[in-house]
């Protein structure tokens, strides 16, 4: 089912292409030697090639440019040989040179896709247009003065990947898709950390809307979006919002807009009016960015094990449905649990504890895979005592809580509480009888037919014995009981 | 190629250069003499020859990954026409 605006003359489809602006990991920010590390004292990490003092030259980090290779490469696109950086100016107090060191016409990635997945199921290839390399600008703070802002330059200059998508998303949820896929990638390939609240990953959203089987119509881009929720949001807003001035009677005009997350509305960037004349030239400080084919393919031959990759193993190996999968993969980290626990156990029964039990622990205690209140090998061991008999599926529910409470090991809680499972014949037997003695009254409505109270006695009778009874030993000792 | 009066208003506003009007009566005729001088250019025939970046052929350098610079606010803030604690101070900008 595609989704559409509904107006008061019928269905508009939603049109959208996503540019998003993820920081690379580097040591080193991309034309100088000053750090990158998030959270220090304002305009301790800058050097004057930063803050474009006179005569300053700047020279490229090679990490950086391996890291927009790798990147490239994992998403499977055209890897540039020659690229060019160029100046693309524009007047603002947190940029002090007054432009960007960008890539306009000659970036270092071509076309490449992501393929993203849907909530139904589905899956869909969504193409990348290109990526290119650029230094981010500082940090302006409006709040700190009644007539004055600040700037803090520790930003300037960090290497920013700017991964432009084709306009092939079609509704809020595909975009989500896309930006959370792209960050699994991008976490995957260790080229950027993903950190959407200290702005490592931030979007500008192209919307546009149209009649079915119409050429595209005019696109208004909503900047600096910083979370999947509210590219979702902003991308709903603005599109009902083009649906009413073009129902109207009036024309969209393309612009830049910020969406209000307050208001749940779009509204325009008055700064930006003269925005779209940057007036690019190529940079004459820097020579053309070659790069070796032969390292190139080297980059390619250390990339890790993609989310795709991995999830298509997951279900060839293990054979885990494509969902569950796909949960298992969205983080790596969650992803080398699960296999650690799995190994050599029971594959299916492993990804339900992950994905059921474990990640509910994690929601209760807000930690998360990273600081798990469970360790991989204890989970792998809570299976074990369940795969040899020692307790049954009902203890180790709590077995594992208290694992969560107390960061004990598994078989140290089953000893010092007592919960093996009792497969004592005798023990069942007895209990069984007296369970039958005290509901003599259903016992009359069983034998009277009605079957369905046979669940009821396997259940008083384990709950007699503290849920440690063996379920199958219960049910046939009760059927030769009832029988 | 010649520049109108209404595009040399804009390139001044573009770089933040406030321009009277006689001035964009002469700024206009400098900048036509400068482009009709970059025309000349387009003579020469430029067939089957590669785009030159440098005169120096030479490959781009590029700089390991390691911090080797930081940790000089002051020296930074020094030249800076106003400053507020640990920032650079600028007149309000107001989104």
């Amino acid at each position: 089912m595609s989704y559409v605006v509904e107006g008061s003359s019928g269905p508009w489809e939603v049109v959208i292409g996503l540019e998003v602006h993820a920081q690379v990991v580097s040591r080193a920010k991309l034309f100088s030697g000053a750090a990158t590390a998030f959270g220090a004292e304002p305009n301790t990490q800058v050097s004057f090639v930063d803050a474009a003092f006179p005569g300053m030259l700047p020279v490229i980090n090679g990490v950086c440019v391996a890291q927009a290779v790798r990147t490239g490469l994992g998403l499977d696109a055209q890897i540039n040989l020659v690229s060019r950086f160029d100046r693309k100016n524009y007047f603002y107090a947190d940029l002090p040179a007054g432009y960007q060191i960008s890539q306009y016409q000659h970036p270092i990635v071509g076309a490449g896709s992501v393929e993203i997945e849907l909530a139904d199921g589905s899956t869909r290839r969504i193409g990348v247009t290109r990526l290119h390399l650029e230094q981010d600008a500082g940090k302006s703070l409006h709040d700190q003065h009644p007539g004055k802002s600040y700037i803090d330059l520790n930003r300037a200059g960090v290497a920013l990947m700017e991964i432009v998508s084709e306009p092939d998303l079609r509704s809020p949820e595909e975009a989500g898709a896309y930006l959370r896929k792209l960050r699994t990638i991008l976490r995957y390939l260790g080229t950027c950390d993903g950190n959407m609240e200290e702005g490592s990953l931030r979007a500008d959203v192209n919307v546009s809307v149209r009649r079915h089987g119409e050429p595209f119509r005019t696109r208004c881009e909503v900047k600096n979006v910083n979370s999947v929720r509210y590219v979702m949001q902003a991308i709903e807003a603005e599109a009902k919002r083009q649906v009413a001035v073009w129902e109207d009677g009036g024309t969209v005009g393309q612009e830049t807009r910020l969406y209000d997350v307050a208001r749940g509305a779009t509204r325009a960037m008055r700064s930006k009016e003269d925005a779209h004349d940057y007036r690019y030239f190529p940079d004459p400080d820097l020579l053309p960015l070659v790069l070796d084919a032969a390292w190139v393919a080297e980059l390619g031959r250390h990339l890790p094990e993609l989310p795709d990759a991995k999830r298509a193993r997951f279900m060839r190996d293990y054979g885990l449905p494509a969902y569950d999968s796909a949960v298992l993969v969205a983080e790596q980290a969650t992803a080398d649990f699960y296999e650690t626990v799995a190994r050599g156990r029971d594959a299916r029964l492993a990804a339900n504890w992950v994905i059921g039990d474990l990640f509910a622990a994690f929601n209760r205690t807000g930690r998360g895979i990273e600081d798990s209140p469970v360790a991989a090998a204890a989970l792998g061991e809570l299976l074990d005592l369940m795969a040899d008999g020692t307790i049954n599926g009902r203890i180790a529910k709590d077995v594992f809580e208290l694992m969560v409470e107390t960061g004990e090991a598994p078989g140290a809680i089953v000893e010092s509480r007592g919960l093996r499972q009792v497969t004592d014949t005798g023990a069942i037997d007895a209990a069984i009888a007296a369970v039958l003695t005290a509901n003599a009254d259903k016992l009359a409505e069983y034998r009277s037919g009605k079957d369905k109270l046979f669940g009821f006695f396997v259940g008083q009778t384990i709950k007699s014995m503290a849920g440690k009874a063996n379920p199958a030993l219960v049910n046939e000792a009760l059927k030769r009981a009832l029988g | 190629m010649s520049l109108d009066p209404a595009t040399v208003r804009r390139i001044g506003k573009l770089a933040r250069i406030r321009l009277a009007e006689p001035e964009v009566v002469a700024l206009g005729a400098e900048l036509n003499g400068i482009l009709g001088w970059i025309e000349q250019l387009n003579e020469v025939d430029i067939d089957g020859i590669e785009p030159l970046a440098g005169a120096a052929q030479m490959a781009l350098r590029w700089r390991d990954d390691v911090v080797t610079e930081g940790g000089m606010r002051d020296a930074l803030l020094a030249n800076a026409p106003d400053r507020e604690g640990d920032f650079f101070a600028v007149p309000k900008v107001v989104e």
